[in-house]
C-alpha cells in the first residue's frame, strides 16, 4: 500500500475542492444570471475539459507551465520555482480540469432559484451580500454540494492529466491513481488490488455521505 | 385652479401645489416597455391598476418598487422622492420600503412561515423580532403554522404569509401584484374579504395590479385604466363605470352600448340623434355645437324595459321600440341584446323572472326607455377608436 500517494490524493482533491468551489459559487452564478454577448462562448470553455482527452489538455497546460511559457515564467517571477512536475502544478492543472465539474452543477442551481426570490429579498431590505447569503446560498446549497462531491471524486480518479503535467514523483505528484497504474506495470498485482479497492471506497463513501446530506431537506418541493 | 392660458402651455394639476402624502407616479419611457402613466394614491387609499395583458400594470408595480427603472418619470412616496430620472436619482428597493405580494408569491421555500415574516424584521433583537413575526402570523390567522414550510400550506395560507411578510417591513406602500389569481375561487373571496378588512388597520397607499374588473371594483377607492402602459383615466369605480373618458376606456371595462349620435336642434331644444330617434340627454349637450358627431354610452343599468301590463318608472323618457335579438340566460341573470331600427344593439341584464314574466322571447318587440341621465357623451372620440389601441 502506498501510502504517500494516498496522501497526495487526498491532499490534491481536498485543495481542489477548497479552491474551486468558491471560484464555481461566483462564476456559475454569473453564467445563470448574466445576459451578455459570448456567453455561450465561456459556457464552451467551461465544459471544454469535459470532452478534451485528458492528455491533450495535460500537453497544452504542460506547455504553458514551462519557464519559456507566460503562465510558467509569471509563476517563476513570483514563487522563484517552475510549475511542472509539482504539487503546485498537479493542483493548478487539477483546477481547470475539474472547472465543468464544479461550475455546471452549480450554475444549473442558480439557474432554478426563481428571480422573484432575489426580488422578494430586496424588497424584506436585505443587501444583495444578505440576499446571497441567506437565501441564494441555501437554496443552491444542493447543488453546491453535489460539485463538491463531483470534483472531490473526479480529481481522486484523475489519471491523464495529472501524469503529463506532474509526472510521478514519489510525495509530490504521485496520486493513487498513478501509483495504481505503477503497481500494474511492475506486475504487483496485489498492490495494485488493494489500492483500486481503497479508492473505490473512498469515492463511494465521498459520494454517499455527500448526497445523503444533500437529501435531508425538508423543504425541498417534492 | 384654471391657469390655462390662451397660448396653452400651462395645464392646471393639482399636483403642482398640493404636496402629496401618499403615492405620486408619473413614469414616461418611449422603449422596451413603452410608458405613459400618472398616477396618485392617497394614504389608506387602494389604487386599482386594470388593464389586460401587457398593458405595463406589473412593470409600474415594480417601477414603484424599485426593480425596475424607467428612461424617465418620478416616483414620490411619503414626501420622499424615491425615483427621479432628471436628478438621476433612483433608491435601491431595500430603501424604498415597500411591502411587495408578488403574483406566486415568491415566499422563501426554505425558511419556515415565521421565519419568512421574520426577514424584514432582521433590524430587531432576536427575541422581538419573533413576538412580532408571531402577532403577524396571528393577523393573517395563521396563529400556529408558523413552523410549517411554504409546500406545505395551501395557497391561500402562502399569499397570507406572503401578506404578513410585507407588513412587517412596515412598509410605506403596500403593492400587490395580482395577489388572488392563483388560489380557487372560493379562497379568492375570502382572501378579498380579509384584505377589505385589513384595510382598515392600515393608513399606507395600497396598489393593487388585477385583471379582474370584478375584484377591482370590489377592493378598489380608484381604478387606473392601462392600455399599452398608457394611464388612460383614474376615478372612483362607480364613476368610471357610468362615465368612461372615451370609447377605449369603455371597452376595456368591457362596456357595451357605445354609439354614435349626431347634435341636432329639435322644435328649439338640443336632442342627440341616434338613427331615427331624438333623444333626450340630461348633460353635456348643450355645449356642442350643432350637427357634432359625438360618441355615447349608455350604462346597462340606465336602460328600462316598460312592463307590457302596467306602466313603469321613468317610461315617458327617450322612449324605444325594439327587438329582441338575443336572450342569454346566466342563472338568475338574462343578458339581453335588442336590435333598435337602424342596427345598432342594446345590451342590459335583467332578472330571469323579471324577463320571463315580460314574456321576452327571440323576435319580440319590446319598449325600453333610455334614462336622459344616464347618456355620456363622449366628444372628440370616434366609436372605434381602434387607431389609438394600436401604438406604433
Amino acid at each position: 500500500m502506498d501510502w504517500s500517494a494516498l496522501s497526495v490524493s487526498l491532499r490534491l482533491a481536498g485543495f481542489t475542492c477548497l479552491i474551486l468551489i468558491p471560484v464555481a459559487i461566483w462564476l456559475g452564478r454569473a453564467l445563470a444570471y448574466a445576459r451578455f454577448r459570448g456567453k455561450g462562448l465561456c459556457e464552451a470553455l467551461v465544459a471544454l475539459p469535459l470532452v478534451l482527452p485528458p492528455t491533450v489538455l495535460g500537453f497544452y497546460l504542460l506547455l504553458s507551465f514551462g519557464r519559456d511559457a507566460p503562465v510558467g515564467s509569471l509563476w517563476a517571477n513570483i514563487t522563484g520555482s517552475g510549475l511542472n512536475f509539482t504539487f503546485t502544478g498537479i493542483l493548478l492543472a487539477s483546477l481547470i480540469a475539474n472547472l465543468p465539474f464544479a461550475v455546471q452543477p452549480i450554475q444549473r442551481a442558480f439557474e432554478h432559484v426563481p428571480h422573484n426570490l432575489r426580488e422578494a429579498a430586496w424588497c424584506s431590505g436585505l443587501s444583495p451580500w444578505q440576499t446571497l447569503l441567506r437565501i441564494e446560498l441555501p437554496l443552491v446549497w444542493p447543488g453546491i454540494m453535489s460539485a463538491a462531491a463531483l470534483t472531490f471524486a473526479h480529481t481522486l480518479g484523475e489519471f491523464g492529466v495529472i501524469l503529463m503535467v506532474g509526472g510521478a514523483i514519489d510525495g509530490e505528484t504521485r496520486t493513487l491513481a498513478i501509483a495504481i497504474y505503477d503497481r500494474v506495470q511492475a506486475f504487483d498485482e496485489q498492490g495494485a488490488a488493494q489500492m483500486s479497492a481503497l479508492l473505490l471506497l473512498v469515492s463511494f463513501i465521498t459520494l454517499g455521505l455527500v448526497y445523503g446530506l444533500a437529501g435531508r431537506r425538508r423543504w425541498v418541493r417534492g | 385652479m384654471d391657469w390655462l392660458g390662451a397660448d396653452g402651455g400651462y395645464v392646471a394639476d393639482s399636483r403642482i401645489n398640493v404636496p402629496i402624502e401618499g403615492l405620486d407616479v408619473a413614469v414616461h419611457q418611449t422603449g422596451p416597455i413603452p410608458l405613459a402613466a400618472d398616477f396618485v394614491c392617497q394614504p389608506g387609499e387602494l389604487l386599482a391598476l386594470v388593464g389586460p395583458s401587457g398593458s405595463g400594470k406589473t412593470t409600474l408595480l415594480r417601477t414603484i418598487a424599485g426593480l425596475y427603472r424607467p428612461q424617465s418619470g418620478r416616483v414620490a412616496c411619503a414626501g420622499d422622492v424615491w425615483f427621479d430620472a432628471e436628478c438621476k436619482h433612483s433608491l435601491s428597493p431595500q430603501r424604498r420600503q415597500v411591502g411587495m405580494v408578488f403574483q406566486d408569491y415568491a415566499l422563501f421555500p426554505h425558511l419556515t412561515a415565521l421565519e419568512n415574516i421574520q426577514v424584514p424584521l432582521r433590524h430587531l433583537p432576536q427575541p422581538k423580532r419573533r413576538e412580532q413575526a408571531e402577532q403577524w402570523l396571528a393577523k393573517v390567522r395563521l396563529d400556529g403554522l408558523g413552523k410549517r414550510y411554504p409546500n406545505a400550506l395551501s395557497g391561500g395560507q402562502r399569499q397570507r404569509v406572503a401578506l404578513a411578510r410585507a407588513l412587517a417591513r412596515d412598509p410605506k406602500v403596500l403593492l400587490l401584484d395580482e395577489p388572488f389569481s392563483a388560489v380557487d375561487q372560493v379562497t379568492r373571496r375570502r382572501l378579498q374579504r380579509e384584505l377589505a378588512l385589513l384595510r382598515q388597520q392600515i393608513e399606507i397607499p395600497i396598489v393593487l395590479v388585477t385583471h379582474d374588473l370584478e375584484e377591482a371594483t370590489a377592493l378598489a377607492d380608484q381604478i387606473c385604466v392601462l392600455h399599452n402602459g398608457v394611464s388612460l383615466q383614474q376615478a372612483a369605480p362607480e364613476a368610471l363605470f357610468r362615465h368612461p373618458a372615451s370609447p377605449l376606456i369603455a371597452r376595456l371595462l368591457d362596456r357595451h352600448n357605445l354609439f354614435k349620435g349626431t347634435v341636432v336642434e329639435v322644435a328649439g331644444q338640443r336632442r342627440l340623434q341616434w338613427g331615427k330617434t331624438y333623444l333626450e340627454v340630461a348633460e353635456g349637450l348643450a355645449n356642442l355645437p350643432l350637427g357634432e358627431s359625438v360618441a355615447w354610452y349608455l350604462p346597462p343599468s340606465d336602460i328600462v324595459l316598460h312592463r307590457r301590463d302596467r306602466p313603469s318608472q321613468g317610461e315617458r323618457e327617450n322612449p324605444l321600440a325594439a327587438a329582441v335579438e338575443e336572450l342569454v340566460v346566466l342563472g338568475g341573470i338574462t343578458s339581453v341584446s335588442l336590435r333598435v331600427n337602424h342596427g345598432d344593439m342594446l345590451r342590459f341584464d335583467i332578472a330571469t323572472h323579471a324577463a320571463r314574466r315580460n314574456q321576452l322571447t327571440r323576435g319580440a318587440v319590446v319598449n325600453v326607455s333610455l334614462l336622459a341621465a344616464g347618456i355620456h357623451l363622449m366628444p372628440g372620440h370616434r366609436v372605434r377608436a381602434d387607431a389609438h389601441d394600436k401604438r406604433k
